[in-house]
């Protein structure tokens, strides 16, 4: 081997072995911070573990909204029009959050079958579904007029 | 009548980009000196007339017809004139007409100001940038006629999207669009040189002023679309790793990178395949912002109501201009430019490190945008990539990149010692040490990351502006090369990033709380009173206006007003924050809901963030900096090879 495929073969390898490494760490923290998003539906038929994060999604059922008289606590209940599944919450909710509008939760369920959000999400536009609660709606047989 | 004039205007610019992507290439290859010429006119006139269509668009706005469905459904007789004009771009329609606009001034601008490059190469130029106005002119006039008619006409319209009612969005989408756009010129020069199979490495000196000025307006189309989201979104953040966001970080991160290797290819010819690489892939990763964006496969909060075909066309689109400027550089790029060899010490060397620290932050944001898509398409679930992923990355890969800045400024080309180096630099490593060291010895509650990054900024400051003292009293006079002071601007502009990045991180402080009249909070050094709310009426909402006395010890140093607003027509509620500025701190006080039947409380948001402005005055450095270099002088002189050199030798810098 001449000096200069010598030098051309251990630049080569340091290139695999940094680009593996960074893949790795890259997937890595990916895979840590993957939100998967999950309807009524699923919560009801999955088994689901309790402190797993993940995005939920639905309407906010009409009637459901109820705050705490001394804080921001919050209860409501998120419904893909099969399954509903009750949310708490202790934050200031967007403003587009109304009942009957499509949300996000994001959090996780706890042991007595509720979900505990951290944080909520309604879109920027009032015309606008997120598609995977537009998705999920579809899915449990929800007819949706306005998508 | 006129609103058909705008169509018709638009159709014919059409017919005008096909004659500026057809006949100037005949040119070329034929040798006819009068079909190259044609490229000027044509490209003028495909000005003119989308001028004109925009014109059109703009007036039916200011007149208010709401018998065309696009202003029906963007305006209101009762918004303020000012938003008139914005709302014009504040849709899918009206955008891609502004994204459209701007390319056809680019394309002026390039055949205006061009006419000093060769003339085939500049043909080859302007006939590339006509077959790229081609697609999104097919693309508007299919999928997305900005014009199309409302039978029978409505008598009010649905009005502007209240969030979009606000200065920042009036000038946040041109900016931003000046920069995707504008990389279709560096684009256009790569491909040119492609084609032509240029050896020398002149065309990459021609491109780098408009790489440049492309870039600059993309830094700061960026940072004001961070500053508006920050006072508008009402939740008091600057950068949310919103796909849409990452959409416009990506052609950023490697315009960085190639603005970068363009100064390694001219001044040494190294790099040349990876220089047209990039330029590529900049203008690549802008369409593919736009197909992420407009076609609603992302979850974003930017994401608007959708139509499947716009999608594809896109895709299409963008499967065309990838794939055939990447074949032609595979089948290219092994002749073209043989660069200089260089040691592993060198200027070529710390750059290089800058091009790959930045192709990988641009890879790794496009797999936390693009993966969601992947894992939905295998049918394996819908995800979302949260932000601690990006967050991790980056901190990551800002290390070897800050840590090396310093040492690429002071390094010469080809060869240098680690120890001439390391005595030029002993200073302001010691100083940045003692910088970051007592930031955090005063503010314990900074951390050993936020330290490191206050270090880090002031290591890239400190490392610029002694390059320049240095500099200076090795020449003896008072003058600065205009590159230098552009090149130190942007290091120093993102030392002041870094150092606002890293202190807001951290020492920032937000509270929600629930307020009734009366009651008082304590954050930081302030006491936040609130006063209560009344009810206030705006041009087409009503609010309620909260009023908040801050104190600083016992001393009233402000009132805030922030507001809950009611727009009538689309009956939605928005948000607005009320902000005390500073220097060195913000005061951010925000509405959430009324918590009771009568009003007396409130969900109220109360921040305090240290040094935010921070942020954005590195981008505006950062910004100028691109501006001023592409300013320089010996971009506007004509310059045979010969020249060349000999400037070569006088410059000392990038």
């Amino acid at each position: 081997m001449t000096p200069t495929r010598k030098r051309r073969l251990i630049g080569v390898l340091v290139i695999i072995v940094g680009v593996s490494i960074a893949a790795i760490v890259a997937m890595q923290a990916l895979n840590e911070n993957m939100l998967f998003f999950v309807s009524p539906t699923d919560v009801e038929e999955q088994a689901l573990p309790a402190g797993k994060r993940f995005r939920l999604g639905g309407l906010v059922a009409d009637g459901t909204v109820s705050r705490a008289s001394d804080s921001l606590a919050v209860t409501f209940v998120v419904t893909d029009g099969a399954y509903s599944v009750d949310v708490r919450f202790d934050g200031i909710l967007p403003d587009l959050f109304r009942e009957g509008q499509g949300i996000i939760a994001i959090g996780e369920l706890r042991p007595g079958g509720h979900f505990e959000a951290d944080e909520v999400l309604a879109k920027h536009d009032e015309n606008y579904m997120p598609p995977e609660v537009a998705d999920a709606l579809e899915k449990a047989g929800h007819v949706e007029s306005e998508l | 009548m006129t609103v058909e004039l705008g169509q018709i205007s638009l159709l014919a610019a059409l017919l005008t980009a096909f004659v500026l992507g057809l006949v100037p290439m005949i040119g070329t290859y034929t040798g006819n000196r009068r079909f190259m010429a044609v490229s000027t006119t044509a490209a003028l006139i495909q000005c003119l007339l989308i001028i004109i269509s925009f014109g059109i668009l703009t007036s039916a706005f200011v007149i208010q017809d709401f018998s065309v469905e696009y202003v029906a459904r963007n305006s209101n007789s009762l918004l303020p004139m000012h938003y008139r004009y914005s709302a014009v771009w504040s849709a899918h329609e009206g955008s891609l007409l502004l994204w459209e606009l701007i390319l056809a001034v680019w394309i002026a601008a390039v055949a205006l100001f061009s006419k000093r490059l060769p003339e085939v190469f500049r043909a080859r130029v302007l006939a590339v940038l006509g077959w790229i106005s081609v697609g999104f002119l097919l693309f508007i006039l299919l999928t997305s006629n900005p014009f199309g008619r409302l039978i029978p006409s409505a008598v009010e319209g649905l009005d502007l999207n209240p969030l979009l009612q606000d200065f920042g969005l009036i000038i946040h989408p041109p900016l931003l669009y000046m920069g995707y756009v504008g990389f279709s010129v560096a684009f256009a020069f790569a491909v040119a040189a492609l084609l032509g199979g240029e050896v020398s490495r002149d065309w990459v000196r021609w491109s780098r002023p408009w790489t440049l000025v492309a870039w600059a307006f993309l830094t700061i189309g960026i940072a004001l679309g961070s500053w508006w989201a920050y006072y508008e979104l009402g939740w008091g953040g600057y950068w949310f790793w919103d796909p849409v966001e990452n959409a416009s970080f990506m052609p950023w991160l490697v315009g960085t990178a190639l603005i970068h290797s363009q100064a390694v290819t001219e001044k040494r010819g190294a790099f040349g395949n990876w220089t047209l690489l990039l330029a590529l892939s900049a203008f690549s990763l802008s369409l593919l912002g736009t197909f992420l964006v407009r076609s609603g496969v992302l979850t974003s909060v930017h994401a608007f109501a959708s139509d499947p075909t716009r999608g594809v066309f896109i895709l299409v689109y963008l499967a065309v201009v990838v794939g055939g400027s990447l074949t032609l550089y595979a089948a290219r790029a092994p002749k073209m430019i043989q660069g200089g060899g260089f040691a592993g010490t060198s200027r070529e060397s710390f750059l290089l490190l800058n091009n790959l620290v930045f192709a990988v932050m641009a890879a790794m944001v496009l797999t936390g945008t693009l993966y969601p898509l992947l894992i939905d398409a295998l049918g394996a679930g819908k995800i979302s990539v949260g932000p601690p992923y990006f967050g991790l990355l980056f901190t990551w890969l800002l290390v070897p990149l800050v840590l090396a800045v310093p040492f690429g400024i002071y390094s010469r080309w080809q060869q240098d010692s680690g120890s001439r180096l390391a005595g030029m630099l002993r200073w302001p490593f010691l100083l940045s040490l003692l910088v970051g060291g007592g930031v955090w010895f005063m503010q314990p509650e900074l951390g050993f990351v936020s330290a490191a990054g206050v270090t880090g900024g002031a290591w890239v400051i400190l490392g610029s502006l002694f390059y320049v003292a240095q500099l200076l009293k090795r020449k003896n006079s008072l003058r600065i090369p205009a590159s230098v002071l552009a090149m130190t601007l942007a290091h120093a502009g993102l030392g002041v990033f870094l150092i606002g990045l890293s202190m807001v991180s951290t020492l920032s402080s937000e509270k929600h709380l629930r307020m009734e009249a009366g009651d008082k909070y304590q954050m930081a050094d302030y006491t936040f009173e609130f006063l209560g709310t009344s009810i206030v009426q705006g041009p087409n909402y009503s609010a309620d206006q909260g009023e908040f006395i801050i104190y600083k010890g016992d001393r009233e140093i402000t009132r805030l007003y922030p507001q809950k607003r009611q727009y009538a027509q689309r009956g939605n509620t928005m948000t607005e924050a009320a902000i005390d500025p500073g220097f060195t701190r913000d005061l951010y006080v925000s509405l959430g809901e009324p918590l009771d039947q009568n009003g007396r409380a409130w969900a109220v948001r109360v921040y305090h963030k240290p040094f935010i402005r921070w942020i954005w005055l590195g981008a505006i450095m950062i910004m100028s900096g691109g501006f001023l270099a592409a300013a320089n002088k010996r971009y506007r002189r004509k310059m045979p090879a010969k020249d060349a050199v000999q400037t070569e030798t006088k410059e000392v810098t990038v």
